[in-house]
């Protein structure tokens, strides 16, 4: 485990940079690690974000690109075009969750 | 712990230009053997990944109207279905193995087939049809998986995935 400085504030990150503290993740952290990996934030991405957040906490997992989609409703499409080419781990990371374990 | 002053960001590879393709054929209509290729191709896809997926042979059924919601699981032949060789071919078997199978894929929330295929059509796959297969079956597009990006045949089919990496399934 590392630690990272992000808005003054020391976080707990795995060792690719993943958030591993849920509680100490707000949005603005998630601002700052959006443009970090260079995604620019709109309402749908927040949309997108506060869906992980909420689902993360009631299930105690990161939801799938599928999950997001039926449960979430934001359609595969739409993911693939907001976090481009790898949606499952660039909202993850931004929403300061784990990756997903599932396979779909 | 080590603290550090640097952020540590992750790679996701958008400068990497890669190429990566991969190229599925799916060639079985069985149930169990229709899944590997869609969740290969699907995990493909979230990695950034071109994903061309061939259906070919039995793995016509997987796009075929009439056939692809009713692809049915054998234990018959099947020491991994774990029952008894002399009980698998029982009447009802299959039906029962069938319907246990299915169960456990919707538990674990993965889509039926059709509903798969535009989930990787969604995602960027693209979904050949064999053109022979069509011709055994005496099918055209009008009974295949309506979001199909086409007939092809088998040079057609290794030609758009030259340099790609092949999954025969």
């Amino acid at each position: 485990m590392a630690t990272t400085v992000i808005n003054g504030k020391e976080l707990v990150v795995d060792d690719e940079g993943f958030m591993t503290e849920y509680d100490q993740w707000d949005e603005n952290i998630g601002q700052e690690l959006a443009t970090a990996i260079g995604v620019d934030m709109t309402d749908d991405h927040w949309k997108v974000i506060r869906f992980l957040r909420e689902d993360f906490q009631a299930k105690g997992e990161t939801p799938t690109i599928r999950r997001v989609s039926t449960a979430g409703g934001v359609d595969t499409k739409t993911l693939f075009r907001l976090f481009p080419k790898k949606p499952a781990k660039k909202m993850s990371y931004i929403a300061g969750l784990p990756k997903p374990h599932g396979c779909v | 712990m080590t603290a550090t002053a640097e952020m540590i960001v992750p790679s996701f590879d958008d400068d990497v230009e890669t190429d990566r393709t991969l190229a599925i054929i799916c060639s079985k209509g069985s149930l169990d053997m229709a899944y590997p290729g869609l969740i290969l191709g699907n995990a493909a896809l979230g990695e950034g990944v071109d994903v061309h997926l061939f259906f070919t042979f039995w793995g016509f059924d997987m796009i075929t109207k009439g056939r692809m919601e009713h692809l049915k699981f054998s234990p018959v032949g099947n020491p991994a279905a774990h029952m008894p060789a002399a009980l698998a071919p029982l009447p009802g078997m299959t039906s029962m193995a069938t319907h246990m199978m299915n169960k456990s894929l919707e538990e674990l929330d993965i889509p039926p087939v059709p509903e798969f295929l535009e989930l990787l059509k969604a995602s960027g796959a693209k979904l050949w049809a064999c053109r022979l297969s069509a011709d055994m079956n005496h099918v055209d597009e009008s009974d295949l998986f309506d979001d199909l990006d086409g007939i092809i045949n088998a040079s057609d089919f290794i030609e758009l995935t030259e340099g790609a990496q092949l999954l025969f399934i």
